[in-house]
């Protein structure tokens, strides 16, 4: 549980080989340089991945497009441009709509499932060990595979339905049918995610609690409320913030099941990112879409994990 | 009784469409449009998609090789630069080692499209477009921050006395490292490894933008089926199925390790 915890005590070798080893001293400044050798290679290729993002974050002052050969330094322009466009308002709002709920529906389904796989019946032993399977696919594979299903005719999804007259729905061909599609499709994906977590930290908690509760003659509601939920609720706002924060930069599904249609309905910032910068060869203005939302995933990671800390923190607390 | 119905449910929900891509894959081509659940099973779109004589030039297997050289090539250079990251961030605390361990998780957290487009123009310049190297290179981003995070968590539940104990009967540091902890740490590198190389299998965007033929993999391969005007559904079907193959068959192998590989080591099993 250290996601913002360090690991490691004070300033000093945490192990010897520092002041206490007696054998073959080392000399004081090799051993403290030899954290920074061993990370050395991680940092030049951090530097690697940097260099590009600061590259284009310095793009991103240009008129840079495929149109223009010699771009002009236009300063802030591209991000003036952006924040004034009603497009980009509608994209942020569709992002927002399909990341809230994407995560929503993901951990109440997934909290669920764990509940209900930890009552640990036979069945649920079996059902266990597939649990991941959906997880395991690229999402881009699950999108294609729900695109298939989802064909207004030929689909499967729409046969099955017909009996209970739903038949003809053309599940992507309308702007609200689009979002609910891909948000299932998110769905379908990632609840495991959030089921697997939450599993494993029911299977953490204490017995204690739970068995003073029964003692007491508890009911269900009130244990969950009172009990499970705050107890359990460290492990499930880890998997929330790793759902949040990814379905705001959500692309492959997108792409392969909408590819951000019907019109504008489904396009997200990142596929309006590529849009602009892939398609339409504008690449500076590409970039200022993708830097704006970097800018808001990194502020709201920020927050919740300075909240997930505090949340670890106070858990640790209570006495087991 | 009644939760077992709903898990029931769920699972359903969770395993129709796999049931259904297998369905959809043994159709021959003349049965896709007309009859749903009885056909005549046949081979002939996995023959089509794993053959050479696909119609539209879909080079399939040739991409799924190419998703196994990318992915493996991360993987392995990950864990090179990987492990003694993770062990020093594991072992010392040092100016700077909270900030670039939070750099990296940055990563897992930016988006993709950010870095891509001067990656983009980068590649062009240096040749690096649609290359192995610079599918390596880029799927990193993918890997490395896992490998730092996980096998830190790992390294930091083993006791400092381990090594401690191994320099007092006369190892080097290096002979420490090399014979009391790296063992001890095996089944989570192993399984590190394997989820790493899952994430990286099933990136999509990286290939997307930074490959065109030559080093194209089957994430962006599989969607290929799909264009034309009368998509073969039997084939689109085939190439998602095999290549899903190949995570689903490691994350059956690594499955008690997965939680703490999802969370990136925020949450142990």
């Amino acid at each position: 549980m250290a996601l913002t915890t360090p690991p490691a005590p004070p300033d000093r070798p945490a192990v010897p080989g520092g002041e206490t080893a007696p054998v073959r001293p080392v000399p004081g400044w090799r051993r403290s340089l030899r954290p920074y050798l061993l990370i050395v290679p991680a940092l030049l290729l951090t530097g690697g991945i940097l260099y590009p993002f600061g590259l284009g974050l310095y793009y991103t002052l240009f008129d840079f497009a495929a149109s223009k050969p010699r771009p002009d330094l236009v300063g802030v322009e591209n991000y003036r441009r952006i924040l004034s466009q009603s497009s980009f308002w509608e994209s942020a709002r569709v992002t927002v709509l399909y990341a809230v709920g994407a995560a929503a529906v993901e951990t109440v389904l997934g909290v669920s499932v764990a509940l209900l796989l930890h009552r640990a019946s036979r069945v649920g032993r079996v059902l266990e060990k597939i649990l991941i399977l959906p997880l395991m696919i690229a999402p881009v594979i699950a999108a294609i595979m729900w695109k298939l299903m989802l064909q207004p005719s030929v689909g499967v999804v729409n046969h099955l339905l017909e009996p209970v007259g739903l038949g003809g729905v053309q599940w992507t061909d309308t702007p609200a049918g689009a979002l609910l599609s891909s948000i299932a499709v998110d769905v379908w994906v990632y609840t495991p995610f959030v089921a697997v977590l939450a599993l494993a930290g029911l299977r953490s908690l204490p017995v204690s609690p739970f068995e003073a509760a029964a003692v007491d003659g508890a009911g269900w509601w009130f244990t969950f409320r009172r009990l499970t939920l705050p107890m359990l609720w460290p492990y499930v706002l880890v998997a929330v913030i790793f759902r949040f924060m990814d379905s705001l930069k959500v692309f492959d599904i997108i792409y392969a099941l909408t590819e951000g249609g019907p019109g504008d309905s489904t396009v997200v910032l990142q596929i309006r990112a590529y849009l602009e910068a892939i398609r339409f060869q504008r690449y500076s203005f590409g970039i200022s879409y993708m830097i704006v939302l970097w800018a808001v995933v990194y502020l709201v990671t920020m927050v919740l994990v300075r909240y997930l800390g505090r949340i670890q923190n106070r858990a640790a607390e209570v006495p087991k | 009784m009644a939760a077992d119905g709903a898990l029931i449910v769920y699972f359903v929900f969770a395993l129709f469409p796999v049931v259904w891509m297998v369905i959809l894959s043994l159709k021959p081509t003349n049965e896709l449009f007309s009859t749903y659940f009885s056909f005549t099973p046949t081979l002939d779109a996995y023959r089509t998609v794993l053959g050479a004589g696909d119609d539209r030039g879909v080079p399939f297997p040739r991409f799924f090789v190419n998703s196994l050289i990318v992915s493996v090539g991360a993987v392995a250079l990950s864990l090179v630069i990987g492990l003694p990251a993770a062990y020093a961030a594991a072992r010392w605390r040092f100016r700077g080692s909270e900030n670039l361990m939070f750099t990296l998780l940055s990563f897992r957290f930016a988006p993709e499209l950010t870095v891509i487009i001067p990656l983009f123009v980068l590649y062009q310049k240096l040749g690096l477009f649609d290359t192995y190297v610079g599918m390596v290179w880029v799927l990193q981003l993918v890997t490395l921050p896992l490998i730092v995070w996980i096998m830190r968590s790992y390294f930091s539940d083993l006791s400092p006395e381990l090594e401690q104990a191994a320099l007092l009967d006369g190892y080097t540091r290096k002979q420490a490292f090399f014979r009391v902890v790296l063992p001890l740490v095996k089944p989570g590198i192993a399984a590190v490894s394997l989820l790493a190389f899952i994430f990286a299998w099933n990136n999509f965007v990286f290939p997307l933008i930074l490959t065109s033929s030559n080093a194209q993999t089957v994430t962006v391969g599989a969607l290929s089926f799909l264009g034309g005007d009368r998509p073969k559904y039997n084939l689109t079907a085939a190439a998602a199925l095999i290549s899903a193959v190949p995570p689903l068959l490691l994350a059956l192998t690594i499955q008690r390790y997965l939680v703490r590989g999802l969370s990136f080591g925020a949450v142990k099993s």
